[in-house]
């Protein structure tokens, strides 16, 4: 009902010039993302039915009458894009954050929103990649392992991107920013396990050890996590019209980072060595990571309470926020912050491309100083065949 | 969700008549995402479908032996039925479009008719099969795609219901206003496309 409801709104109810590729990021991640979820937790739902029937009711269809693994297929079907239901809007809030606190435009914007669509139709042909191990024909590995490899491409656009808006620029760290460029960066040692998962021989030789845990919580914990709490620390003026307390804000990203790093990176190695997931103990000579993964996880959870303290005192007691505390450019940040019912008094008019609302003097300075830096390298060059 | 959305707005206190004046109007979506439902709804039929065609395509012999032939007299007037409502229940829309409510009911009632002599041909069909739900994997596929089907059958009875209770107030569908009526219907002849498919697969297959 939910997927239902944003796509009909994204698509139809617009403001008025707001044309699909003046559209936030974000917005266009929520529509891939939500287009996801419309197409394949049906698929999910008449798996459930059907092994509802099996337990319940004695009927035969994934009992070794039927076929055990096409309940894997049917799962995996819906449960590979809903791993992208999550991680699109992550990669919506990067969007948003990042050319806020860079105070630049998003570098390649129509790339990065094609991007995110392109993600949501890839992430429907690479489901098998989770069945490697179930005896899958080796076509059907071959086809799915190149299948999920293209999926790097999308989001190695988006990488790019992120980091070529944050080059030459003027950082403003602030907590939001903080918690985005924490989560990029984390996010490429996940994407980096996920290519290398997705090579069938790798995936058999790690399958069912703590690598592939790692490469989950480092795209789950460590992107999707950090990226909502970006989100949160962004949108919280806008929501609650106060501001949260920046220095708690700080010490919330950093000890989060430090933990989650602590408590999910050695599960690599733990992984490459040969221990196995969902056990209750493992042998001693794994002891070392292990207890390094334990503190972390302490780390973690203690980590949350300067984020819930600050959340709630700050709503209560914060001081008041100004409309676009961030100089961000999305359309949100006109209207008051809270936003009066209805969101705006009048229906904006949109008649500018994303992202270039204001500060058009700084565009135009860091494309000076694009070009400038590409001049310089070329005269180096010329300087340095002249030389030879 | 189709059969209870407020066709209009309820204003009762004195905020809530004020929101839906600022509420700005625009047009109306529904029907769009009627269709994004109904295609989520097929993807769950689909998944079945697949389902069924990769297990006749797998088991050696299908049906498995011992597997009583289906009699195909009851299904096939019964698919018959389950058509032609169609066609009965798009001449309520019809009227409707006309602005004549009494149209409407006569054609939505006889529907309803036809879709419980569908679903109590089916029971009747249940009751005189010679296997179970767990015979074999046939006989379970048979009644998990068919029963799963009927259960849609039901839901499109009760929306019929609700666009028959809801006509009864003067004015509540008109030529300019029949988003229940629509939705019940694209959803009728949704469940109907199913089942031609389901008679294909199973049945005749």
């Amino acid at each position: 009902m939910a997927a239902v409801n944003f796509v009909t709104t994204i698509l139809w109810l617009r403001a008025p010039g707001m044309s699909l590729f003046r559209m936030p990021v974000f917005v266009w991640t929520v529509l891939s993302a939500q287009l996801l979820q419309l197409v394949f937790l049906p698929s999910l739902t008449g798996a459930a039915i059907m092994l509802f029937c099996d337990l319940t009711l004695g009927t035969n269809f994934f009992n070794e009458q039927g076929d055990p693994v096409l309940y894997q297929h049917l799962f995996w079907f819906y449960s590979h894009p809903t791993v992208y239901v999550w991680a699109l809007p992550a990669f919506g809030v990067f969007s948003e954050v990042i050319p806020a606190f860079s105070r630049n435009p998003l570098f390649g914007y129509r790339s990065v929103a094609l991007a995110s669509f392109g993600i949501a139709v890839l992430s429907s042909f690479v489901w098998v990649h989770h069945l490697f191990a179930s005896g899958t024909p080796e076509w059907m590995r071959m086809l799915f392992m190149f299948s999920t490899e293209l999926i790097a491409v999308p989001t190695g656009i988006k990488v790019f991107a992120w980091t070529a808006t944050v080059w030459k620029s003027k950082l403003h760290l602030e907590t939001p920013m903080l918690f985005a460029l924490g989560g990029v960066v984390m996010f490429l040692f996940g994407g980096i396990t996920g290519v290398m998962l997705g090579a069938v021989p790798f995936d058999l030789h790690v399958n069912n050890t703590h690598f592939v845990v790692g490469h989950f919580h480092y795209l789950v914990f460590n992107t999707i996590t950090m990226a909502i709490f970006a989100g949160i620390y962004f949108w919280f003026p806008k929501m609650t019209g106060r501001m949260y307390a920046e220095g708690w804000g700080k010490i919330h990203f950093w000890l989060t980072f430090l933990g989650a790093n602590l408590t999910f990176f050695p599960m690599f190695p733990l992984g490459l060595q040969g221990m196995v997931r969902r056990v209750s103990s493992y042998a001693p000579e794994y002891a070392g990571w292990n207890v390094i993964a334990s503190l972390g996880g302490f780390l973690l959870g203690v980590s949350t309470l300067p984020f819930i303290a600050n959340m709630v005192v700050s709503w209560l007691q914060g001081s008041k926020a100004s409309d676009n505390p961030w100089h961000a450019t999305g359309l949100e940040w006109c209207t008051s912050s809270p936003p009066p019912q209805d969101n705006f008094e009048e229906t904006p008019q949109v008649d500018t491309p994303p992202l270039q609302l204001r500060h058009t003097q700084d565009v135009l300075a860091h494309n000076r100083a694009i070009v400038s830096f590409l001049k310089a390298v070329k005269t180096d060059r010329k300087n340095a065949i002249f030389r030879g | 969700m189709q059969g209870t959305t407020t066709d209009e707005y309820q204003t009762n206190s004195p905020q809530e008549v004020e929101a839906a004046a600022e509420h700005e109007e625009h047009e109306d979506y529904r029907m769009f995402g009627v269709v994004l439902f109904l295609i989520a709804e097929s993807f769950i039929f689909l998944g079945m479908f697949v389902a069924f065609v990769i297990y006749r395509s797998v088991v050696p012999v299908w049906p498995p032996e011992g597997t009583p032939e289906l009699e195909l007299l009851l299904p096939g007037i019964n698919t018959i039925i389950l058509v032609s409502s169609s066609f009965v229940m798009h001449r309520g829309q019809s009227a409707i479009k006309n602005n004549d409510t009494s149209g409407l009911r006569v054609w939505f009632a006889i529907t309803a008719v036809m879709g419980a002599i569908f679903l109590a041909g089916q029971l009747y069909e249940y009751s005189n099969l010679e296997f179970g739900l767990t015979t074999n994997l046939f006989t379970s596929s048979f009644f998990v795609l068919t029963g799963f089907h009927g259960l849609h059958v039901t839901v499109g009875l009760l929306l019929i219901f609700f666009v028959l209770i809801r006509s009864q107030q003067p004015g509540h569908y008109s030529s300019e206003s029949y988003f229940g009526v629509e939705a019940s219907e694209l959803y009728w002849h949704f469940v109907d496309v199913v089942w031609v498919i389901l008679f294909g697969l199973v049945y005749l297959l």
